[in-house]
C-alpha cells in the first residue's frame, strides 16, 4: 500500500518532469547542424506549425519560402529556396536543426535563428526598435519550433 | 572579368544594358519628357561588393516608375514646393528667411550630392544639421524636428535642386574614419534576425521578403514619398526602419550613429543621379 503511493508519487514526478523538460536553447545540443532530442518531448502539431510559418508576428518564414501546399497564401518571398519535398532532404533531427538555428548547417546563411536568446548585436524587443529585455524569450518557443518541424515533415514528395 | 569590364564600358557609354542583374533591363528614367537620370552605373571602387549599382527606381512596378517620372504625377513634389515657398519666409528673432543669406534656391544646386559631410568643426552632419544650425544659430529660429514636414519639405526642395547631378559623397579626408565606421556597421548582422544591411541589400537585391522587392537600398531618391504612408521619408527614419526590422535596438533619427550610416550608404550611391523626390509604394 504505502509502497504504492510512493511509486504513484515518482510516476508523477517523472511526468511532471516530462513537462518541465524542455531543453533551453542555450543547452541544446547540435551534432553536424542536427538536433536528434525533441525540445518539449511532446509531439509537434503540424496545423499549429503551418499558422507559425505563415504568420508575421511568429515564424514568418513564408517571407523567404515558397511552399505549393501553402499557395492560398499570397506573395511567399524568394530568398530561400522552396520547401516543396524538403521532408525528403533531411530527417526530422536535421529539420528541427535548421530551424532552430540554420546556421549550424548553413555556414553564414541569412535564415534567421528562432531558438535562440544569447550572442546577440542590439537585440531588439520584437519589432518596437526598444531594447530587448533581460529575459529575452527566444523567436518560437520549444513547443512552436516542434510545430514548424511537425509541418515541414508534411512536406514530401515520395 | 571580360565580360564585366565589356558591360561596364557599355553602360558607361550609355548604350543598352545586358547586365544579368539587372533589374528592369532597357528601363530608362526620363523625368518631365527631358530630364535623364542615371539609374545604373559601374560601382565605386570602394564597394567591392557590388558590380553595379541601381537606383532603386528600378526595382518598382510600372505605375510608380510612372509617378516619378512626370512633376504633376509626382505626390512628393507638393512638398518640395512647400520648401521653396519656406525658403523666402522670414523666421526667427533675426528676422531672416534662408533667402537673406543664399540668395535664390538655385544657389543650392550641387548640396544635396555630398551630404553627408564633414563640417567646419570636423562634425559629420546631414542635410538636417546645417539647415537647423542655420535656423538656430543664424535665424534666431527654433530648430525643426527631423522627421517634420517642415524640415522633410526644406530637405526635398534643396534637395531637388541637384536633380540629375551624380551623387559625390566625399569619403577621403576628413570623412576616411567615418566613413569605415559606417562600412562596419552596414556589415554588421544585428538583432534576433542576425541580419546586415549587406544580407538584404547587396546578397539579395533583386528578391523579394514577402511581396516586396528589395533593391540595392540606395540614397539617391531621397527623401522619398512613400505612397502607403502618405508623405516624406527622411534617411535616418528609413535607415531606423531597416534596423528595427532586423528585431534590434534602433537609434534614433539625428544621432551619431545614422549620420555615419548614411555617409557610408549615400557614397554606395556615389554615380547615381539626385531623382529626390523619388516615388515608393
Ligand atoms: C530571411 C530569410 C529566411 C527566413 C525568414 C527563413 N528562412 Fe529558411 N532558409 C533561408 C535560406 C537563405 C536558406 C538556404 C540556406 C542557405 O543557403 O543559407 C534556408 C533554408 C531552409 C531549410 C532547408 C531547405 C532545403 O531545401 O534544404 C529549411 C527546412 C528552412 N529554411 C525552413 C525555414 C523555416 C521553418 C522558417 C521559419 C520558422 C524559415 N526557414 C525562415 C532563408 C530564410
Ligand atoms: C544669416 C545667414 C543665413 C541664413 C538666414 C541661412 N543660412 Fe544657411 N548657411 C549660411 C552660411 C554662412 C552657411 C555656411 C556656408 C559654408 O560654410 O559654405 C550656410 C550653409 C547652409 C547649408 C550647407 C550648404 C553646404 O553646401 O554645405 C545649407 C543646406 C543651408 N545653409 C540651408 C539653409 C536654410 C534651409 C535656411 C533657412 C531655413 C538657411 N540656410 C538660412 C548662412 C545662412
Ligand atoms: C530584412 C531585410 C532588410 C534589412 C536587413 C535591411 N533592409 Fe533596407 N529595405 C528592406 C526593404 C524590404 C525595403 C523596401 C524595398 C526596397 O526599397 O528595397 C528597404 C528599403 C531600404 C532603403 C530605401 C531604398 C529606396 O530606394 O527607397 C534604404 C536606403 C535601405 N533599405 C537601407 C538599409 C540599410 C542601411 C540597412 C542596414 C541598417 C538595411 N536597409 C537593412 C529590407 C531590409
Amino acid at each position: 500500500m504505502k509502497r504504492q503511493i510512493v511509486l504513484g508519487i515518482a510516476a508523477a514526478a517523472i511526468v511532471a518532469g516530462y513537462a518541465n523538460a524542455e531543453t533551453a536553447p542555450d543547452d541544446v545540443k547540435f551534432v553536424d547542424g542536427a538536433v536528434a532530442q525533441s525540445l518539449t518531448g511532446k509531439p509537434g502539431d503540424p496545423v499549429a506549425g503551418e499558422k507559425i510559418f505563415t504568420t508575421k508576428s511568429m515564424g514568418n518564414c513564408i517571407a523567404c519560402h515558397v511552399v505549393t501546399a501553402l499557395a492560398k497564401y499570397p506573395f511567399p518571398g524568394d530568398i530561400g529556396p522552396s520547401l516543396d519535398g524538403v521532408a525528403d532532404r533531411w530527417n526530422e533531427a536535421e529539420l528541427r536543426g535548421i530551424v532552430a538555428n540554420a546556421k549550424m548547417t548553413y555556414e553564414g546563411s541569412v535564415m534567421p535563428p528562432f531558438y535562440k536568446v544569447s550572442g546577440f548585436i542590439r537585440p531588439g524587443d520584437h519589432y518596437t526598435g526598444k531594447a530587448a529585455p533581460a529575459d529575452l524569450k527566444p523567436i518560437l518557443s520549444a513547443q512552436q519550433i516542434e510545430d514548424v518541424v511537425a509541418f515541414l515533415e508534411t512536406l514530401k514528395e515520395q | 572579368m571580360t565580360a564585366v569590364v565589356a558591360l561596364v564600358t557599355l553602360s558607361l557609354s550609355g548604350m543598352a544594358q545586358a547586365a544579368g542583374d539587372d533589374p528592369d533591363p532597357g528601363k530608362e528614367l526620363v523625368i518631365n519628357g527631358d530630364m535623364q537620370m542615371v539609374t545604373r552605373v559601374k560601382a565605386p571602387d570602394n564597394i567591392p561588393g557590388l558590380t553595379n549599382v541601381y537606383s532603386g527606381w528600378l526595382f518598382h512596378d510600372p505605375s510608380t516608375q510612372a509617378m516619378e517620372m512626370d512633376d504633376f504625377d509626382n505626390p512628393g513634389m507638393t512638398g518640395a514646393e512647400t520648401g521653396t515657398e519656406n525658403w523666402s519666409v522670414a523666421d526667427g528673432s533675426e528676422g531672416k528667411s534662408c533667402a537673406s543669406c543664399h540668395g535664390d534656391i538655385e544657389k543650392m544646386k550641387g548640396v544635396r550630392t555630398h551630404m553627408p559631410k564633414v563640417n567646419k568643426d570636423g562634425k559629420l552632419w546631414s542635410m538636417e544639421d546645417y539647415i537647423n544650425n542655420c535656423r538656430t544659430t543664424r535665424m534666431g529660429a527654433k530648430a525643426w524636428s527631423w522627421n517634420s514636414a517642415d524640415m522633410q519639405d526644406m530637405v526635398a526642395a534643396i534637395s531637388v535642386q541637384s536633380r540629375g547631378m551624380p551623387m559625390a559623397v566625399a569619403t577621403d579626408g576628413a570623412a576616411a574614419k567615418f566613413w569605415k565606421e559606417g562600412e562596419k556597421m552596414y556589415y554588421t548582422r544585428t538583432g534576433m534576425l542576425e541580419l546586415s544591411c549587406a544580407s538584404c541589400h547587396e546578397q539579395n537585391y533583386g528578391n523579394h521578403i514577402r511581396a516586396e522587392h528589395l533593391s540595392q537600398g540606395q540614397l539617391n531618391g531621397f527623401p522619398t514619398y512613400r505612397l502607403k504612408t502618405a508623405k516624406l521619408v527622411s534617411i535616418h527614419n528609413r535607415l531606423k526602419g531597416c534596423v528595427r526590422d532586423t528585431r534590434a535596438e534602433t537609434y534614433k533619427e539625428g544621432t551619431d550613429a545614422l549620420r555615419i550610416l548614411e555617409l557610408y550608404v549615400a557614397s554606395r550611391s556615389n554615380g547615381l543621379s539626385v531623382e529626390g523626390v523619388a516615388v515608393r509604394p
